[in-house]
């Protein structure tokens, strides 16, 4: 028989990341302020998050100028989305078995 | 401890709440009805002495356009006022933001159509082919709305569908333009607004 947790990414365990994952599967791209309206969480807090997820190459982050203010938005890679399916998927099965 | 289901139940909301504008209030809804058929009512008061004259046959020198024009144009500028008043206070009630990238997208995408049909409806004025005006009306409204859906409560899509599906019937039983305009968009919009407020801002 399958293993009902392996699908479980433990980068998706934290509870902001998932948060941020979530967001990211339903929006193309959404800037770091939208971000952190949607989760209620400090700036300190969210950029760790991010930058974790960033260097699992789960989210892409573009850096570019509104007239002159700098903006910094993220999408989820193809990576990314796959992995966060996966944990999806996962999760329900999860469900399903109990 | 944390569960899956917990989990899996915060994932579906973010989702909603970061792709979608939630705080569309179903009293704007019922509001937008009641106007438009007071809207209705007066622009029925005001045609059955034109519809007599019609019949004898001297209507030739009375214009009604620029009346029917200043009914329709104040129950959208009043709908419009209330549903950014109820909107306004139901954001504030969920703690979402009026302004942001979902609100602006779900304009647009209303707007798009909604404009397409305004100018359509402006040049079936222009040709004299007021038969078509309360079809087309209803017509594009439901496809705005279908349209919007996206962006806002999935429910609307459901409204868009009977707003086509009267519009299309007004075009057949043509002449009956003002009855079928005052069911969409003033009994429609009440019943959609009550279900929407009972469902979701109870």
């Amino acid at each position: 028989m399958k293993n009902p947790i392996q699908g479980l990414h433990k980068e998706f365990e934290n509870r902001i990341k998932l948060g941020i994952m979530s967001v990211l599967m339903v929006n193309d791209s959404i800037d770091f302020n939208e971000l952190k309206d949607i989760l209620q969480v400090t700036d300190g807090n969210l950029a760790s998050h991010i930058n974790a997820l960033e260097k699992k190459e789960m989210i892409a982050v573009k850096k570019q100028f509104v007239g002159k203010k700098p903006n910094t938005s993220y999408s989820a890679t193809i990576n990314g989305r796959t992995a966060f399916s996966e944990h999806l998927n996962a999760l329900e099965n999860l469900i399903n078995k109990t | 401890m944390r569960t899956a289901e917990s989990d899996l139940k915060d994932i579906k909301e973010l989702m909603e709440r970061s792709s979608r504008f939630i705080s569309l209030s179903g009293l704007s809804g019922v509001f937008a009805g009641i106007y438009a058929l007071i809207g209705a009512f007066l622009a029925h008061l005001y045609l059955l002495p034109i519809n007599e004259l019609e019949r004898s046959g001297n209507s030739d020198t009375i214009n009604q356009l620029p009346y029917m024009i200043l009914i329709a144009g104040s129950v959208l500028v009043f709908s419009l006022i209330t549903a950014i008043w109820f909107t306004t206070r139901n954001a504030a009630k969920k703690k979402q933001k009026i302004w942001d990238r979902n609100s602006k997208l779900m304009l647009w995408n209303l707007a798009i159509p909604l404009f397409a049909g305004g100018c359509f409806v402006i040049i079936l004025l222009a040709k004299g082919t007021y038969d078509l005006v309360a079809p087309s009306m209803l017509v594009f409204y439901g496809l705005a709305l279908i349209n919007g859906s996206k962006y806002t409560l999935n429910d609307i899509r459901y409204l868009g569908y009977c707003e086509i599906i009267l519009g299309l019937l007004a075009a057949w039983f043509s002449g009956n333009g003002l009855l079928f305009w005052s069911i969409g968009f003033g009994l429609l919009h009440i019943v959609y607004g009550a279900v929407m407020y009972r469902k979701y801002e109870r």
